[in-house]
């Protein structure tokens, strides 16, 4: 034990012994995550017809050459709309996330360490707080404060994810916070700080990276909820959510305008849940309730 | 058990108490001032009058917290602006209907993840498993308004069975079948997010359950393997299982309201998106109200069930 340094402690959990490769899918997901947010931040440079433009001479046309996916009922063109629409729920998936990962780690991480009545009382707030569904939350402020906007969106599912953030994190923190070579960092003498930023971190770093992925899925989908049910940015900006609400009237007559941006969604959701959740049995976390 | 619950029932009033200010709240979210955003500009003075007794609008605003909160109390929250009802009686009207969508739901999603998730303990990592892994996995990605959509478009729209698509909702008093056929693919599509959910816990609490001694001990004794299962690590497990019930209880009602929401049944999502469009603020706040209080009340029951499964939780 008293040969045992800090850094070797380090690497043996950074490095389970049992490392599989990630393997080609978790390439491929990456990928498709990669070329979503590439279209999403250069959509504008990209040769793409206007998703606001009209033509009504091609009304509800299917997939083919002139429009890639089709064109809706007001003849705009789905892949661009599809495109376009990436924006409204990468920015949302993103800059919520960042909110809950900015509040609730560091307060998740504090209360793990500190525990006593800092943490009684944190745990009982944030638990409190996530009997909530957070839709129905989120209606509730969103129907209330209006004029709805983007930035209040994310401000709204950004705070609503706090608590759920600090619920991963204080767990993960929990878990590592025992182990003997914080003790053996806190006998030497080391600062909270050194030991939350140079111990605890890097040790829950791969819990943390995993459940930011599978909670910018788990928002875009919230996203789409209140998209879907009319809440979310006004038409005529395309998201994915607002254009298959767009498509339900129209589901008999035009399959292909709900099929395409609902596709669209789902492939990006698998992606990021399989990167998340691929990550975490790579460094072989044990599994906790996400 | 007695002090384990007592020290929940405090809880669950101060959830409830946070709860009805949050609400109460919602309502000086509105830009500008309430009465006229509520009732509109064209709005009669004796209209006016009851807003403002409902409310308490022209106290200070703690105190119109305890005007609204003895209203509410009274089983008085206002009345709905659009339809001239009280909006206690829109949501008794609406909320049976979130009840039977959800209690159907849960049978159909119990009734297939529990013998799922035996299967797959039974042989962790073997193609049965790894299937139904990969299977629960893509459903997890698949948000509750594109399942809905696909099915509408399957069922009802491309093979045309009647009775299943927009608009199509009897109620359970008119028709008994017709009901459960408008509410099938409703019903069907909660089951299936909860399905996700409950065989992924029961099958990780299985597996480590039996790994436990005493199954060991079972097994060693020469029982039969649904023995086993159904009597050793069963109840164990179903403590998870029940937790994980708790929790689902609030995205449930809010995947209902999304579901209904397609479908025009008139429950309270419903309901609540209608009210939302046409400024019926009222009604929306007795929504929220009324949804937040049943998600903790029901959490608070699971809570109490939880215990009596298995004692060990209270004396922890």
């Amino acid at each position: 034990m008293s040969n045992f340094s800090l850094a070797d402690a380090a690497i043996m959990v950074e490095r389970p012994e049992k490392s599989r490769p990630l393997g080609l899918f978790f390439w491929i997901c990456v990928f498709w995550v990669g070329l979503n947010i590439f279209g999403a931040i250069f959509a504008n440079l990209l040769p793409l017809a206007n998703p606001l433009n009209e033509n009504f001479n091609a009304i509800n046309a299917g997939p083919g050459l002139h429009h890639l996916l089709g064109t809706d009922d007001l003849g705009r063109d789905i892949f661009s709309r599809i495109v376009y629409g990436s924006r409204v729920s990468i920015t949302v998936g993103l800059g919520a996330i960042f909110i809950g990962y900015g509040i609730g780690a560091p307060l998740g991480m504090l209360a793990a360490y500190r525990r006593g009545r800092f943490d009684a009382i944190l745990t009982t707030i944030m638990y409190v707080l996530l009997a909530f569904p957070a839709l129905i939350a989120t209606i509730a402020v969103l129907s209330f404060w209006t004029p709805r906007s983007l930035l209040k969106i994310i401000v709204v599912i950004g705070i609503a994810s706090i608590p759920l953030v600090y619920r991963v994190i204080r767990t993960a923190t929990l878990s590592v916070a025992t182990k003997d070579y914080v003790v053996a960092a806190k006998v030497q003498g080391a600062t909270d700080r050194r030991i939350l930023m140079k111990e605890l971190l890097p040790n829950i770093a791969p819990i943390a990276v995993s459940f930011f992925l599978i909670g910018v899925a788990t928002v875009i989908i919230l996203e789409g909820a209140l998209a879907f049910l009319g809440l979310s940015v006004n038409p005529p900006t395309p998201s994915w959510g607002n254009m298959i609400n767009e498509a339900r009237t129209v589901l008999a007559q035009n399959f292909w305008l709900a099929f395409f941006p609902s596709l669209a969604l789902c492939l990006f959701l698998i992606a990021l849940n399989f990167i998340g959740d691929r990550i975490r049995s790579h460094f072989d976390v044990t599994e906790v309730k996400l | 058990m007695l002090r384990y619950l007592t020290k929940r029932l405090m809880l669950l009033v101060g959830i409830v108490f946070v709860i009805s200010v949050g609400s109460f709240y919602l309502i000086h979210l509105l830009p500008g001032n309430p009465a006229t955003v509520i009732l509109g500009f064209g709005a009669t003075p004796e209209a006016k009058a009851i807003l403002y007794k409902q409310l308490g609008l022209n106290k200070p605003i703690y105190l119109q917290y305890f005007v609204w909160l003895g209203n509410i109390l009274h089983g008085n929250l206002g009345i709905s602006f659009i339809s001239q009802t009280t909006v206690s009686s829109v949501i008794r009207s609406a909320l049976p209907i979130d009840g039977e969508i959800i209690i159907l739901s849960q049978i159909m999603a119990f009734a297939v993840a529990i013998p799922t998730a035996m299967r797959s303990a039974r042989k962790p990592d073997g193609i049965v498993d790894r299937f139904l892994g990969a299977t629960s996995f893509t459903l997890l990605s698949i948000p509750p308004y594109i399942l809905i959509i696909v099915m509408v478009l399957f069922i009802s729209i491309k093979l045309g069975v009647s009775g299943t698509g927009p608009s199509a909702y009897v109620s359970f008093g008119t028709d008994w079948i017709t009901n459960l056929e408008s509410l099938s693919l409703p019903a069907f599509t909660l089951a299936t997010g909860s399905f996700v959910v409950y065989y992924r816990v029961l099958r990780s609490d299985l597996i480590a359950t039996l790994q436990e001694e005493f199954i060991t001990m079972a097994r060693s004794k020469g029982l039969s393997q649904r023995r086993i299962m159904w009597r050793h690590a069963f109840r164990p497990s179903s403590v998870a299982l029940l937790g994980a019930a708790s929790v689902n209880i609030g995205g449930l009602l809010a995947a209902g309201f999304v579901v209904q929401y397609l479908l025009q049944i008139p429950g309270l999502g419903y309901t609540l998106i209608l009210a939302i469009n046409e400024s019926d603020f009222l009604v929306v706040q007795g929504i929220v109200l009324t949804v937040s209080i049943l998600v903790v009340a029901i959490n608070f029951f699971f809570d109490f069930i939880i215990n009596i499964v298995d004692p060990r939780i209270s004396r922890e």
